[in-house]
């Protein structure tokens, strides 16, 4: 008897690589879908009675391979022509399986999936629905719900998005060292976008569904490319970000900024494998983007009270990073830190350029609002909330804004003669 | 008699599992751990983060290397570590036999501690 939780955790996380394992053999997506569909059906029939096999994630991959050479066979009984199209590489097919499941080869057949889906015709949304649905295997409806669209809208895009990746027949060509770099660069960037389309989820189940995802999926890379510093950074950052999910909204589903959240409710777990992998990564001295970035939140992780938080360090940070990456948002997260170093005005100068770069950003006006309220030009501030409230994302952000205002409000109701 | 309770398991299967199946299965083991914690018989124990997250320090003819990783890439890893007191080994199987049904799909390894060193941080203050 095997447990039928265990046996979909399984099949969950032996997706990404036989269905990886899969595309290598059929060259086509949809081939490589049925098979290990096929496979998973198979799966839970015979598991429960018989126990799970030794290695499941062979056993999918033999059995999906098994019963799509059965399909294309029956397909092509009445037909002339040899399946060498559909089976571009037989000789493949015919290796002894064993030696074709080490870790090399699943590292470009995963790679190669997950950058399947970084396709760069397509806007990052659909690059995001089409691997949640193709590597994580989420049902449409899922997906649909996370990014407030219905089930045929969804749906569609995911089917347009499949066609105009299926043309890109690059992607099967073993890569060389340089491709293989920017092809992981790639998808670091797509999980990372899928990472934040949870983060950024007006939906409760959304944030942890997409973030949990994007984590895992990201695990799975690392497992692959143990010695990839940028991969234990992007890793450890989502962790990071990930572990105050549960501080960053209250009970009626309110915004709680950083300093405003208890700490108690951070993920401890999260925050602990986030740390070790950023010490891990800084240990390389190759620092990039995702390593900062999460040496930043490493710094908020580990300071017990907001007033522990050690703003000098981050604001040297933020200044590699601006380096490193230069963009407006990234000066904008700096001056968080420079308004907690050296006052409001400081902060305020430094945001002020900006403004033409970020006229459509609505944490721009949100710090900006806050920032005059620091320096109690209350005006300025209110006509600052009220652009970001017209540029709010969700109704939580609109909301945390409104009640600034409020706030103001209250103040000029107090100091009225 | 100490043994340690060695849990492997597949640890993608295992971090494949949502929040709530995970919170599930730690709030079953959680009972079973109680109840062998006031019979006397479990001691510490603790659960592992992912061995990506590891690091490994191998001896070498010069200075020791470090490597990303685990010691070894297995098809199964080291989830985590149960101390036991018991009489036989026969009490450590029940012992294990209790966790592996509270927790999804594992194996046990049962391991005789030759020495062991609890916890001394509070006295060497």
């Amino acid at each position: 008897m095997t447990d039928p939780v265990w046996i979909n955790a399984a099949l969950t996380a032996a997706r990404p690589r036989a269905l990886a394992a899969l595309l290598r053999y059929f060259r086509d997506l949809d081939t490589a879908e049925e098979a290990f569909q096929e496979a998973c059906l198979r799966a839970l029939q015979t598991w429960p009675r018989n126990g799970p096999p030794r290695d499941p994630r062979a056993w999918l991959i033999m059995v999906g391979r098994n019963a799509a050479l059965d399909g294309v066979r029956r397909r092509n009984r009445n037909d002339p022509l040899p399946p060498e199209e559909t089976l571009s590489d037989t000789e493949d097919a015919e290796t002894a399986l064993a030696d074709q499941l080490d870790d090399s080869h699943y590292r470009d057949d995963i790679l190669r999936l997950l950058f399947l889906c970084c396709h760069p015709d397509l806007p990052a949304t659909q690059q995001i629905a089409l691997a949640l649905r193709i590597v994580s295997g989420l049902p449409v409806a899922q997906i649909a719900r996370a990014f407030l669209v219905t089930d045929a809208a969804m749906e569609q895009r995911i089917t347009r998005a499949k066609a105009r990746i299926g043309r890109n027949a690059a992607a099967f060509e073993t890569p060389g060292a340089v491709e293989r770099a920017e092809r992981l660069a790639a998808v670091a960037t797509m999980l990372y976008l899928l990472f934040n389309a949870g983060y950024s989820a007006a939906d409760n189940a959304a944030r942890s569904e997409l973030g949990g995802e994007a984590i895992r999926l990201a695990r799975l890379l690392l497992r692959l490319f143990p010695a990839e510093p940028e991969l234990m950074g992007l890793t450890a950052l989502m962790l990071l970000q990930h572990a105050r999910t549960p501080a960053r909204f209250d009970s009626a589903g309110e915004i709680v900024l950083l300093e405003d959240q208890d700490r108690r409710l951070w993920d401890g777990k999260q925050i602990a494998e986030g740390l070790a992998l950023i010490d891990k990564a800084m240990r390389h001295r190759q620092p990039g983007p995702y390593q900062v970035q999460a040496a930043i939140a490493a710094l908020h992780a580990r300071a017990a009270r907001p007033a522990d938080t050690d703003w000098a360090q981050i604001d040297l940070l933020y200044a590699t990073l601006e380096r490193l990456q230069p963009s407006p948002v990234v000066t904008l997260n700096r001056a968080v830190a420079v308004a907690k170093l050296r006052g409001a005005q400081a902060a305020l100068d430094m945001i002020e350029p900006l403004a033409p770069h970020l006229s459509g950003y609505f944490y721009f006006f949100g710090l900006r609002g806050a920032l005059l309220v620091q320096l109690g030009r209350t005006h300025a501030a209110r006509t600052a909330f009220d652009q970001a409230i017209a540029l709010a994302g969700t109704p939580a952000e609109a909301l945390h804004i409104r009640r600034q205002l409020d706030r103001l409000m209250q103040q000029d109701a107090a100091t009225a003669p | 008699m100490q043994y340690a309770i060695l849990c492997y398991n597949d640890e993608d299967v295992v971090w494949s599992m949502s929040p709530a199946e995970d919170q599930a299965m730690m709030a079953r083991l959680a009972v079973v751990q109680d109840r062998f914690i006031k019979a006397g018989n479990l001691g510490p124990h603790l659960r592992l983060l992912p061995t990506t997250a590891a690091t490994t320090l191998r001896k070498t003819s010069g200075e020791p290397l470090v490597i990303d990783g685990p010691f070894a890439e297995t098809k199964e890893q080291l989830l985590g570590v149960f101390i036991v007191d018991v009489e036989t080994l026969d009490e450590a199987l029940d012992i294990a036999r209790d966790l592996a049904a509270a927790k999804t799909g594992s194996s046990y390894e049962i391991r005789p501690i030759a020495l062991y060193f609890p916890d001394q941080r509070s006295k060497a203050g």
